[in-house]
């Protein structure tokens, strides 16, 4: 055998991981770690306070802090988030929607400040509010002065960052919210119609500027287990936009009409129970996106295999930054054209996917477009009934998922074994030194400049100007998130958005279905009244799945059920507990603020004089935090180890008997 | 400040459930109370009643009914109303009435997420409730859950799902009516002349922002609306609750109708008229068509409880006996 030359390798994708934690300081060294092992650029996960446009002493961001991401109140964190990470050398993913202008203006002045030439900037905002409204619930402000905030940052960046993508129309979490792969396929290129829409029709955004626009849009995409569907998907996504931008917009350049895309395969389809199997998932999701050439992802995050259990350590983030590298320096994926061109199989299914998301976008256009669609709640209900199906699937066992629904006994398992339980927990120090910080970077600013600053955004926000312009002279004056935030609510007003849980869905019927109602409606009487549940969401978390579905099953089983969506104060809560007369109270917490937020609840509803209410817990809730909150007196904790409604359905009855002084059933032992 | 009005007959019923704190609590375990099919928890509702009764005026508060097809954007319309009335001071109760589940019973109460932006008001409170499958559109509950918030609040709202013409419990209960309806697409039209608006006293053409004709939707609605409710004419008003205009124009029109109540003692025959209606209709679901005509017809009926004293249930009370022979 004669020896060959090497053969020719593509170059690989951008190699990232979703991050950030406790404070800029601390993210900024797990930056600079994740680099020096060969991550090739950055992917900022930002706290839920910086999200929403809360400074970390307002008092919705209790508890809050530093948990899902790292907390930003002003310049003085994003300088030290990025120290020592020269700018004009990154390629920087920020996830964030709803305050994108403002965290875009901090990135900007820093860069500035470093000295580097802005036009210079590479990097992403996903600055994509729809999906918000839809899953993500990071939402602020009303539809229609978020598209403006949208428009304004794309209008900003496509004149001074030229190289910037200024926004990633996310499929992801609509795929978490349940979406099938058409409708994935038809929400997101509707989201992007709506976008360019509203940008060049009486936007900010020229008419002649359209071509350099649609070539700027990029698009974030979520990757399941059924990584041969998911493939065709992706296929189907290239062949959609590129017709979009041709028919649509006139524009034909390839080079500005091309599917770019970046993926973070699915994390809330990881298990809790045998966590380890969430290894193989991750890197078989990970081929979906990686195998088909002329549909590869152009930047890849992977999670960690025990996201489920809670957050992930540096160990587990390097795991998944290796099955990243083993698959793009290791194997041949990259030497290859595209390996499914001509094969029928996957036409067929391309093709199929194409024909169920144009009939679906015609729906969507029926309503008035997207935004209407949302409004009115018809995608968010969409989204709903297709969560619950995969739900009741799962359920009756039509779906497998190894560990939780078949194959469940297990050898204990070395990997939780540790002292840490399997992940990190964040300092419970973090939070009071953030706002320690944050008070002491108050009183270095000039007031009279963050005033002037404060105002300038005031009109242009009322008046029409630009949005980004007035935010870099906040962010240089010193102004805070929050300050940012309050100022825009005050001319925008705040949004709360359809819950998609007011239409009939059917259960599976089961023996235990069916005995449920009777019992429920048996403790309704002897209770003098139908059970009244409230689920209630406290906190700025706004992943609410969960909880729509464990409210839509309790309906079903016969429960009266109160359900006020997302991002509620424990004062709230209490409030509705007392007005609406509840039997139980369910809150589901996803954010990792369960020990904080389910304390204030209680307080809460001790000072109504109703602390006698039971209340259950769900979510992303450890061990030894449930047994924590159990012995301060919550009834019972769910976990996703609990995949079967019914059985949750079952266990609150027994609570609500229990605390009622009648005998519990134990259906649910 | 208090929101609350005070009302004793509304603190007595703080025991009932382990409540310790008076004002809103006191309100909720009243409603909880009336909800209680229990028979020591009737005894304690009737008292309740009788209390409210002989506590409150005969023409005290305003109540709106607020009833239209899915879809229209009521409860959106009247969170826009909650908030211009509380801005003028007013505190405001809320009754927001939901479909049961056909299969199970259960139901799903969504109606104060989209009222509200803040829940945290002390001078509102919203109590969601099944309709329990009953098939006008109010549960039996309704009524003296409503005496309880006439009581304690300055403005009661009772928001309803209209389905179809049948439902029209809400026109028997509200002071006001008022329909929602928006700028209309086809067969709406029908749905209306068919005869719901005969019913309300103020109409609503919501979502002017829809982009469609809407100056031609009130100007249709208008012409076949021009309902002589004894000296009242309908008020047609063009809202947009999703950008906030038309609010204070609509809450000029209810407040115009309640002024007009008010005079020459109209309210309280209206209010009258309503608790003899929740009283027919206890008797009827309990004794059927016999049991109205045994005492003796609908009509009689009628002008005999404008008569008697009491509260309702000690009516009904009364005519149980009168029926069966026997206490209940």
């Amino acid at each position: 055998m004669t020896e060959t030359a090497a053969p020719k390798r593509d170059k690989p994708w951008l190699i990232r991981t979703y991050s950030g934690h406790s404070s800029a300081a601390a993210s900024n060294a797990l930056y600079r770690s994740n680099l020096a092992k060969g991550q090739t650029g950055l992917s900022v996960a930002f706290d839920l306070p910086t999200q929403t446009g809360y400074d970390a002493d307002h008092p919705l961001a209790k508890g809050e802090v530093g948990k899902v991401g790292v907390p930003v109140c002003s310049i003085a964190d994003m300088e030290t988030l990025f120290a020592d990470i020269p700018l004009d050398k990154m390629n920087t993913s920020m996830t964030i929607n709803a305050t994108a202008p403002w965290l875009l203006a901090l990135y900007v002045a820093v860069a500035q400040k470093q000295g580097v030439d802005v036009s210079k900037l590479q990097g992403t905002v996903q600055n994509d509010i729809v999906k918000e409204y839809l899953s993500r619930g990071t939402y602020i402000f009303p539809p229609s002065p978020s598209l403006r905030l949208t428009n304004d940052l794309i209008a900003y960046t496509l004149t001074e960052i030229p190289k910037w993508n200024p926004t990633n129309i996310c499929s992801y979490h609509l795929q978490e919210a349940g979406a099938t792969p058409v409708q994935e396929i038809a929400f997101a290129l509707s989201t992007a119609i709506a976008v360019l829409d509203s940008a060049t029709e009486g936007g900010p955004v020229p008419k002649s500027a359209l071509p350099l626009m649609v070539g700027r849009l990029s698009f974030f995409v979520n990757a399941g287990i059924r990584f041969i569907e998911e493939c065709c998907k992706m296929r189907a996504f290239g062949e959609m936009w590129t017709r979009i931008c041709r028919d649509r917009y006139g524009v034909t350049d390839e080079k500005l009409t091309r599917f770019r895309y970046g993926v973070q395969v699915n994390s809330l389809g990881l298990t809790e129970s045998q966590a380890e199997n969430n290894v193989q998932r991750i890197v078989l999701e990970m081929l979906g996106v990686a195998l088909s050439k002329n549909a590869r992802a152009r930047a890849i995050q992977l999670p960690a295999w025990n996201e489920a259990l809670g957050l992930p350590r540096p160990w587990d983030q390097q795991w998944s930054l290796r099955i990243q590298q083993v698959m793009a320096l290791e194997t041949d994926l990259l030497e290859y054209g595209d390996i499914f061109d001509g094969s029928h199989v996957i036409q067929a299914k391309v093709d199929a996917l194409i024909a169920g998301a144009e009939a679906e976008m015609a729906r969507i256009a029926d309503h008035g477009g997207i935004v209407r669609a949302v409004e009115n709640g018809y995608v968010k209900r969409a989204l709903v009934k297709s969560h619950a199906e995969r739900m009741a699937a799962i359920e009756r066992g039509d779906i497998k998922i190894v560990g939780v629904n078949c194959f469940t006994e297990t050898a204990p398992s070395p990997l939780t074994q540790g002292v840490d339980g399997g992940f990190m927990k964040v300092d419970p120090k973090a939070e009071t030194e953030q706002i320690a910080r944050l008070n002491a970077f108050r009183q270095t600013r000039d007031d009279a400049a963050v005033a002037e600053a404060r105002e300038k955004l005031r009109a242009a926000a009322a008046e029409g100007g630009s949005i980004m312009e007035a935010s870099l002279t906040c962010a240089h004056a010193g102004v805070t998130t929050g300050e940012w935030a309050e100022t825009l609510r005050a001319v925008f007003g705040e949004y709360r958005a359809p819950t998609g849980v007011d239409q009939i869905l059917a259960s599976p019927t089961s023996d235990l279905l069916v005995r449920l109602r009777e019992q429920i409606r048996s403790t309704g009487d002897a209770l003098g009244r139908p059970l009244r549940v409230l689920i209630g969401k406290p906190g700025l978390d706004g992943h609410s799945n969960g909880a729509e579905q464990i409210a839509v099953r309790a309906r079903d089983v016969g429960y009266e059920v109160i359900y006020e969506g997302i991002r509620l104060t424990p004062r709230a809560i209490a409030q509705t507990a007392l007005e609406e007369g509840v039997h139980l109270i369910g809150l589901s917490v996803l954010s990792g603020s369960h020990l904080e937020l389910v304390a204030q609840v209680r307080q809460e509803l001790a000072a109504l004089g109703i602390d006698n209410v039971p209340i259950v817990v769900g979510g992303i809730i450890p061990d030894d935090d449930a047994a924590l909150i159990q012995s301060q007196g919550i009834a019972a904790v769910y976990t996703p180890k609990d995949a079967d409604l019914n059985r949750i359905m079952a266990g609150m009855l027994d609570v609500v008997r229990t605390a009622n002084g009648l005998e519990p059933y134990a259906v649910a032992a | 400040m208090t929101v609350l009005a005070k009302s004793k007959a509304l603190d007595a019923a703080l025991p009932y459930a382990g409540h310790t704190t008076g004002g809103r609590a006191a309100v909720a375990a009243a409603l909880n109370l009336l909800d209680d099919r229990r028979p020591r928890a009737r005894t304690e509702a009737r008292a309740l009643l009788d209390a409210l009764a002989a506590e409150v005026p005969a023409d005290k508060g305003h109540v709106v009914g607020v009833t239209g097809p899915p879809g229209v954007g009521k409860s959106t319309l009247t969170g826009a109303i909650i908030r211009h009335w509380r801005s003028e001071g007013r505190s405001v109760g809320i009754l927001a009435v939901d479909p049961s589940s056909p299969i199970g019973g259960g139901a799903l109460l969504g109606d104060r997420l989209r009222m509200l932006a803040a829940a945290e008001d002390d001078g509102v409170f919203i109590r969601s409730l099944a309709d329990r499958r009953a098939v006008g559109g109010l549960s039996d509950e309704v009524w003296p859950m409503c005496q309880v918030l006439i009581a304690a609040f300055d403005v009661v709202i009772v928001e309803t799902v209209g389905v179809g013409q049948r439902d029209v419990d809400v026109t028997h209960l509200a002071d006001t009516t008022c329909l929602v309806a928006q700028p209309f697409a086809g067969d709406m039209v029908q749905f209306l002349k068919a005869g719901i608006l005969e019913v309300p006293q103020v109409i609503a053409v919501n979502k002017t922002d829809l982009g469609q004709d809407w100056e031609g939707t009130v100007a249709e609605i208008s012409a076949v609306s021009a309902t002589d409710h004894g000296g009242w004419t309908t008020k047609v008003v063009p809202t947009s609750a999703r950008n906030g205009i038309g609010i204070g124009g609509l809450a000029a029109a209810l407040d115009a109708h309640h002024t007009w109540l008010s005079s020459d003692g109209r309210l309280a025959a209206r209010r009258r008229d309503a608790s003899a209606d929740w009283v027919l209709r206890m008797l009827a679901a309990e004794f059927g068509r016999y049991g109205i005509s045994t005492l003796g017809g609908e009509a009689a009926l009628r002008a005999r409880l404008a008569d008697s004293p009491g509260s309702a249930l000690a009516q009904i009370e009364a005519l149980t006996i009168q029926l069966t022979g026997t206490q209940t």
